[in-house]
């Protein structure tokens, strides 16, 4: 029962604090494609990989009490910090989930900002198709980001880098 | 320049009056035996087993959403930069953007692992009659249809009148839906939506004065996920569909002998399914199985059929996880105890299970926001301009429930099953 829900929570235990919509979103797209158990389905949007069903999710968490979300007004956009409450982590408790290496994952995307991670989401989406053409990808769909070729560099040996976690 | 039919075609159609087709491009994809497949989809799954008038196909609601396509291209045909190319591919992926759909997509997909939209690139881009006819195009243009369905094109402005907050599908799917179920409140002005739409650089935008139009699709689409889309009974159907896929998979894998041999569920079970495979499998088809399952020897098995078919499904009560987690424990052995797999009868399911979504105004980049242009030129984003959009997309109602057979629940005279009722508070 509610197994989806536990797996959301452990993410968020093992970041201490996830801040930022958008960064959770796209950590729990890299973990799924680094083949942790997510079953949250994503599609493209405008700003690379979302899921609705996640944020359904976090929104059930934050209305049971597991979740604890704080917004924070940013001037013309809000903010929000998620991390896990008492009753979030009793709840975990009745679980016995064990993902080798996601902690270090975790760690090391919450330690990189949310348009890096949008990037790196947006690199996994197009992993069937060669370098080259993701980057012209990215250069098209992605124009308003106006990533450099460093920060696409960077996208890909931050993807490596997890890969050798797993290993 | 798109080749015109000598003379136009139109289907009657009872949302939209009338479908035009007036381009042979159009009215050959129609034609192919891909897009036929989709008579054979109900645009609502097992909504039908609640409201019985949800009948109504992918097929029907694909064509819908072309035709809205089709009358936004003669609103824009009037701006500048609005060409030719941007009316051919928004109408073809208009009308291809749920072939790949298969039956009861919901249900298929989270218990087989995969994800319609690989299906609909690989239908639009794999050896297809639907592949040859957009050929015919340009060698590339299967391509930029897939792009444009897939939300990943360069041309924002075209993807966003097939899939933004405001977008041609939704706005079929909940006149469409609502006509079918039979109820009033999926109703809004679509020819004023219409009116009102202008294109702008990334997304269509919605002039200010028609902000109460927009209102009104908001709550059609709040009021359809709740009285519709979340409703408890079809959600009890679908949890019986997952649990038959379920036990279907497992006896598979187990080698289980099957009186009739399922060949069209063999690589679904394997998880390793082909588009020749995909394409063959309708709802009629697993009807058929399901119907056949009825007399198979598995008692589990044969029992969610003889469910799913005749509309015996589990019952439902409210549960908050927080309270009752430890009920929960206690209620899975007892359903263990009583000898009812609970892992087939026992489930709780959340909001967040199906797939629908609720406007939200984009915060934080998550998803692009509907925007109202304002007379000056200025965009505001539409939650921030109206109290109504704003009362309903703040913080959201969620819910869960925990599904059973009352029916075997409520025969039982064993100490577990009275535990059972106990708990579920039956007496």
């Amino acid at each position: 029962m509610l197994e989806d829900h536990a797996k959301v929570i452990t993410v968020l235990k093992e970041a201490g604090e996830v801040t930022g919509r958008k960064k959770l979103q796209k950590i729990i797209y890299i973990c799924k494609k680094l083949q942790f158990p997510f079953n949250e389905k994503y599609q493209f949007h405008f700003y690379g990989p979302y899921s609705e069903e996640l944020t359904l999710r976090v929104e059930e968490l934050c209305n049971l009490g597991l979740v604890a979300e704080v917004k924070e007004s940013k001037g013309n956009y809000y903010q929000y910090k998620y991390s896990v409450t008492d009753q979030g982590t009793e709840f975990l408790g009745h679980y016995n989930l064990d993902f080798p290496s996601l902690n270090e994952c975790i760690l090391k995307m919450n330690g990189e900002s949310s348009r890096f991670l949008e990037l790196v989401s947006t690199v996994l989406f197009f992993d069937k198709l060669t370098k080259d053409e993701v980057i012209e990808k990215i250069q098209t769909i992605k124009r308003k980001q106006n990533y450099s070729s460093d920060e696409i560099e960077e996208a890909y040996a931050f993807i490596n880098g997890l890969n050798s976690l797993l290993q | 320049m798109l080749e015109r039919l000598n003379e136009e075609k139109v289907f009657k159609d009872p949302v939209h009056r009338y479908i035009h087709v007036r381009y042979r491009l159009i009215w050959e994809l129609i034609g192919t035996k891909e897009f036929q497949r989709l008579r054979r989809v109900r645009q609502l799954g097992t909504t039908y087993l609640t409201f019985h008038g949800a009948e109504h196909s992918r097929f029907s609601h694909s064509l819908g959403v072309y035709e809205i396509v089709r009358r936004i291209n003669e609103i824009f045909s009037q701006y500048d930069g609005w060409n030719e190319e941007n009316r051919l591919l928004s109408m073809c992926a208009a009308l291809l953007h749920d072939v790949g759909h298969g039956p009861f997509s919901h249900s298929f997909e989270k218990v087989f692992g995969f994800d319609h939209e690989d299906f609909t690139r690989m239908v639009i881009l794999g050896d297809t009659e639907i592949n040859q006819i957009l050929r015919k195009v340009s060698a590339s243009f299967p391509e930029e249809v897939a792009d444009v369905i897939a939300k990943t094109h360069d041309n924002k402005l075209v993807v966003s009148l097939i899939s933004s907050q405001i977008d041609a599908d939704r706005m079929d799917y909940l006149l469409r839906d609502a006509y079918f179920t039979g109820v009033s409140y999926g109703q809004f002005d679509i020819e004023r939506i219409l009116r009102v739409m202008r294109p702008g650089d990334d997304q269509i935008v919605i002039k200010q004065s028609g902000m109460h139009a927009v209102e009104d699709y908001i709550m059609s689409r709040y009021q359809m996920y709740w009285q519709i889309y979340f409703h408890p009974v079809t959600r009890s159907a679908e949890v019986i569909l997952s649990k038959i896929l379920h036990r279907a998979k497992k006896l598979y894998l187990e080698g289980y002998s099957f009186k009739h041999e399922p060949k069209h569920f063999h690589s679904l079970f394997k998880e390793n399914i082909s588009l020749e495979d995909f394409l063959k499998l309708d709802e009629s088809v697993v009807m058929f199985y399901f119907q056949i399952w009825q007399e198979e020897d598995d008692p589990i098995l044969r029992d969610l059929c003889e469910r799913f078919m005749n509309r015996r499904l589990f019952k439902y009560v409210e549960f908050n996880p927080m309270e009752k987690m430890n009920d929960w424990r206690e209620l899975y052995d007892s359903f263990k105890e009583a000898g009812i797999d609970p892992d087939y009868y026992l489930e709780v399911d959340s909001s967040s299970d199906l797939p629908y979504d609720f406007y939200r105004p984009g915060e934080e980049e998550e998803r692009l926001p509907i925007h109202l242009l304002k007379p000056g030129g200025d965009l505001r984003e539409l939650s921030r301009e109206s109290e109504v959009v704003e009362a309903i997309s703040g913080k959201k109602r969620t819910d869960h429930k925990l599904y059973y057979p009352a029916d075997i629940i409520m025969q039982g005279n064993t100490k577990a099953t009275r535990r059972i009722r106990s708990l579920l508070q039956l007496d």
